[in-house]
């Protein structure tokens, strides 16, 4: 084996997978959001709810064409970097990703099309139904992806056939693995937070420039909400996703919170610098008793730590450690806010705090941070497997050379680096203009692109034939 | 009675490639299209007639992956491999073409120049690739135990650069004939013009791939009659069907242009591709990696085969109902170029 193109290929796919998951934790949210404003138009009939939807599905265009295009990367790139991978777990998973594209992909895709470009072709309740069957889509495609994924957590419903390979005994169960149902409410919440911070930080950076914006007062209070109440929940469901952690997977839980020896009343490490040839952290700023009262519900219970397991079994401690610290910081941080935001709007209103506007703004990528942090969590914490106690990423690679692997990554970094550079520009060019009233002018007579978007959103979904 | 699932899952992911071929086909034509329109008006209303429908086309490539990584991942795990150069090529074409469609809205002067230079050359390279991969499966795989055994560029011959050429030349093809039927005015009449370069240039190299294909593998050879010792020509009578379609598909194009038909000449295009898809097959069926391993050796246990079979039973139906819905409501002349003469 190439340890080069092991360690290549590993890089590659931390890489495409953790860029591609930016677009779909907002656009998950986004799409859902989208469904909510047209369908609060259609109801009530006020303009601002129309505004809005124009302008963020503009944003949700661009967005979602970045997620499309590198998530066709994802469905080839598990042949071409991870072939043992693919032969091995298809028997078990393949259905999953099968269901993905057959439920999820053909259907947002679709649909799409008459969303941004069926304002002058359909009916308001077609083109509502379009906007509601592309955020069903994205859940779906959440559900598929998840339940496939959990799998390779927490493989269940499945046994080894005399040849070696892998094969299905329960679909149920492989769908349905132990820990896929709180995985999959912990990333549909954080899809959700993301785009609730997304939308409350354009919606105050529009209102300090402007702070009489209507449409831009109406999305801060529905954000302020949604974080007020998303926030807290995630918290519930992420303890409730650590405690299943201690039991199905406890080097990962052992990792996440740098615990060496096995013993009840574990402290929690605030900051650690785990050292792995050492087994021990070479230092720590702990809180006696509390590791094992957050881990397992009891202040004296006993927790398992890393030397338990051998040491070829343990996932890298440090990177699993921050990862966790900075994804548990980011939502505490946005419990605060959410709380903040609350409280003021049951006095002044939260469009009126200027150092809340400012927090808000400030607070807007965290969504982004946190749910690639908690990725890293849940991927390099299954380190050193790849399919959790079954198949190890070191056999599960392809037998390509590092040099094809090295040509492919810096293809990607390239690509990747001036999609994403130009992608931000242009959405937060949009989020600059902000929501305009009027946009339901008539188009100008073909100033750009007759196909893009904005064409498409200066037309007026409401007054369709 | 017990049904043959891997026949029928090799039947599934054959249809899913065809139409991503011809579907994704003529939006990647529209692309390499794109350097020789006239101006900006003409290089938007090739982006507006297909704009809508391009995602759900590019899915199908998702379904033809997705699809043999879910039914025959042996093969995926050989084929991918093998050609992994130019499949990430192709991939990476894809990402720059696909951002193209917002990106070239959102960009001022500049940044408007670049990505519809990345829609043009996107489109090229995608086709390119695909056809490097394309010819490089079709002259076959190098495998040990059932694993890629070969160098990374196997699939670099003056055969699978033919094939390329081809499948640039074919989607110009479909994609100037989905211009001739989805525009009127000036373009409408370029890609008139363009079509015939097209359909000459496809002729040309179809031929030429044909003929060479036919010294790829003695298996290949001896299902067009040639076994080695002589020619036997009822093999190549119960084939020549195929060739036949396409002669059919190519004189559609060109009757279609001489009476200044709007439909025919992108009608004729689809014919020249199935013919040319099918006349491949044949070749190589039943191996699913060739010559080296077929479709059944690289099949999935029946039980993942049959719970998709029952999926793609009852959603195959509804995903091809609101294609073709989609495809109606967008139907007629692009209007946007409506000042565009």
């Amino acid at each position: 084996m190439d340890v080069y193109a092991l360690l290549l290929s590993r890089l590659q796919f931390a890489f495409t997978i953790a860029f591609h998951i930016i677009f779909p934790s907002f656009t998950i949210g986004l799409a859902s959001y989208l469904a909510v404003l047209e369908g609060l138009w259609l109801a009530s009939r006020n303009p601002v709810f129309k505004t809005l939807y124009l302008f963020w599905l503009k944003i949700f265009a661009i967005s979602f064409g970045m997620g499309v295009v590198t998530g066709v990367v994802m469905s080839y790139e598990l042949g071409n970097n991870w072939s043992v991978f693919s032969a091995t777990a298809s028997p078990v998973i393949g259905p999953l990703l099968a269901f993905e594209v057959l439920t999820a992909f053909f259907l947002e895709a679709s649909f799409l099309g008459i969303m941004l470009f069926g304002w002058r072709k359909v009916g308001p309740g077609l083109h509502f139904t379009a906007t509601l069957l592309v955020a069903i889509g994205t859940l779906i495609s959440a559900f598929w992806i998840i339940s496939a994924n959990s799998w390779m957590q927490v493989p269940a419903g499945f046994a080894r056939t005399a040849g070696g390979g892998l094969i299905a005994t329960d679909w149920w169960a492989v769908i349905v693995s132990p820990s896929f149902p709180t995985r999959l409410a912990h990333m549909t919440l954080a899809a959700y937070l993301t785009t609730a911070l997304v939308v409350g930080a354009a919606s105050a950076w529009r209102l300090l420039k402007e702070p009489d914006d209507d449409a831009s007062t109406t999305a801060l209070r529905m954000a302020v909400g949604m974080l007020a109440i998303v926030a807290p929940l995630q918290l519930i469901a992420g303890d409730v996703s650590g405690k299943e952690v201690r039991r199905m997977q406890p080097a990962k839980l052992a990792a996440v919170e740098a615990f060496w020896e096995t013993r009840t009343a574990q402290p929690f490490h605030i900051l650690a610098w785990p050292d792995m040839a050492a087994e021990t952290n070479r230092w720590e700023l702990s809180i006696p008793g509390l590791g094992s009262w957050i881990t397992a519900g009891d202040a004296r219970a006993e927790v398992t730590g890393l030397k338990a397991f051998a040491a070829k079994d343990r996932p890298p401690v440090a990177i699993v450690f921050y990862a966790f610290r900075l994804m548990v910081g980011m939502g505490v941080a946005m419990i605060g806010l959410g709380a903040w935001g609350a409280w003021l709007s049951l006095r002044e209103g939260v469009e009126r705090s200027r150092p809340f506007l400012r927090a808000m703004v400030a607070m807007g990528p965290t969504g982004f941070v946190a749910v690639i942090a908690g990725w890293i969590v849940a991927e390099v914490g299954r380190q050193p497997y790849v399919i959790y106690g079954v198949l190890r990423t070191a056999d599960a690679v392809s037998p390509v050379g590092a040099g094809q692997v090295s040509a492919s990554l810096i293809g990607f970094l390239i690509v990747y680096a001036v999609i994403f550079s130009v992608g931000a520009l242009y959405i937060l060019r949009l989020i600059g203009e902000g929501p305009v009233e009027g946009a339901e002018a008539p188009p100008p007579p073909l100033p750009r692109a007759p196909g893009s978007a904005l064409a498409a959103a200066q037309q007026d979904p409401g007054g369709a034939p | 009675m017990s049904l043959d699932l891997p026949l029928i899952w090799a039947g599934i992911i054959a249809v899913a490639v065809l139409l991503y071929v011809v579907l994704d086909g003529f939006d990647l034509g529209v692309g390499i299209l794109f350097p020789f329109a006239p101006d900006p008006r003409a290089r938007d209303a090739m982006v507006q007639s297909v704009a809508p429908v391009w995602d759900g086309n590019e899915t199908w490539l998702v379904l033809g992956g997705g699809g043999l990584f879910a039914a025959f991942p042996r093969a995926y795990a050989v084929i991918l491999p093998a050609l992994y150069l130019p499949i990430m090529a192709m991939l990476l074409a894809l990402v720059l073409r696909g951002v193209a469609f917002e990106f070239r809205a959102r960009g001022r002067a500049r940044g408007k120049a670049f990505w519809t230079a990345a829609f043009a050359g996107g489109s090229l390279c995608a086709a390119l690739s695909q056809g490097l991969v394309l010819g490089g499966f079709i002259q076959g795989l190098t495998l040990t135990d059932g694993a890629f055994a070969g160098g990374p560029f196997d699939w670099l011959t003056p055969y699978s650069v033919m094939v390329a050429v081809g499948l640039v030349a074919g989607y110009a093809l479909l994609g100037a004939g989905w211009l001739i039927w989805r525009t009127e005015g000036e373009l409408h009449d370029l890609a008139r013009r363009w079509a015939g370069t097209a359909a000459g240039a496809v002729a040309m190299l179809l031929a030429g791939v044909s003929v060479a294909t036919l010294f790829l593998h003695p298996q290949v050879a001896a299902r067009w009659g040639f076994d080695g010792h002589g020619f036997v020509g009822a093999n190549l009578a119960r084939l020549a069907p195929i060739p036949l379609l396409g002669a059919a598909g190519l004189a559609t194009i060109g009757l279609g242009l001489a009476r200044r038909s709007h439909v025919a000449p992108f009608a004729g295009g689809l014919i020249v591709f199935l013919s040319g898809y099918l006349g491949l097959a044949v070749g190589f069926f039943p191996y699913i990696a060739p010559y080296a391993m077929t479709f059944r050796e690289a099949a999935n246990p029946d039980n993942a085969l049959a719970l998709m079979l029952v999926g793609v039973a009852v959603l195959l139906p509804v995903i091809l109902g609101y294609t073709v819905f989609v495809y109606w409501l967008f139907r007629g002349k692009v209007t946007g170029d409506a000042g565009y003469h």
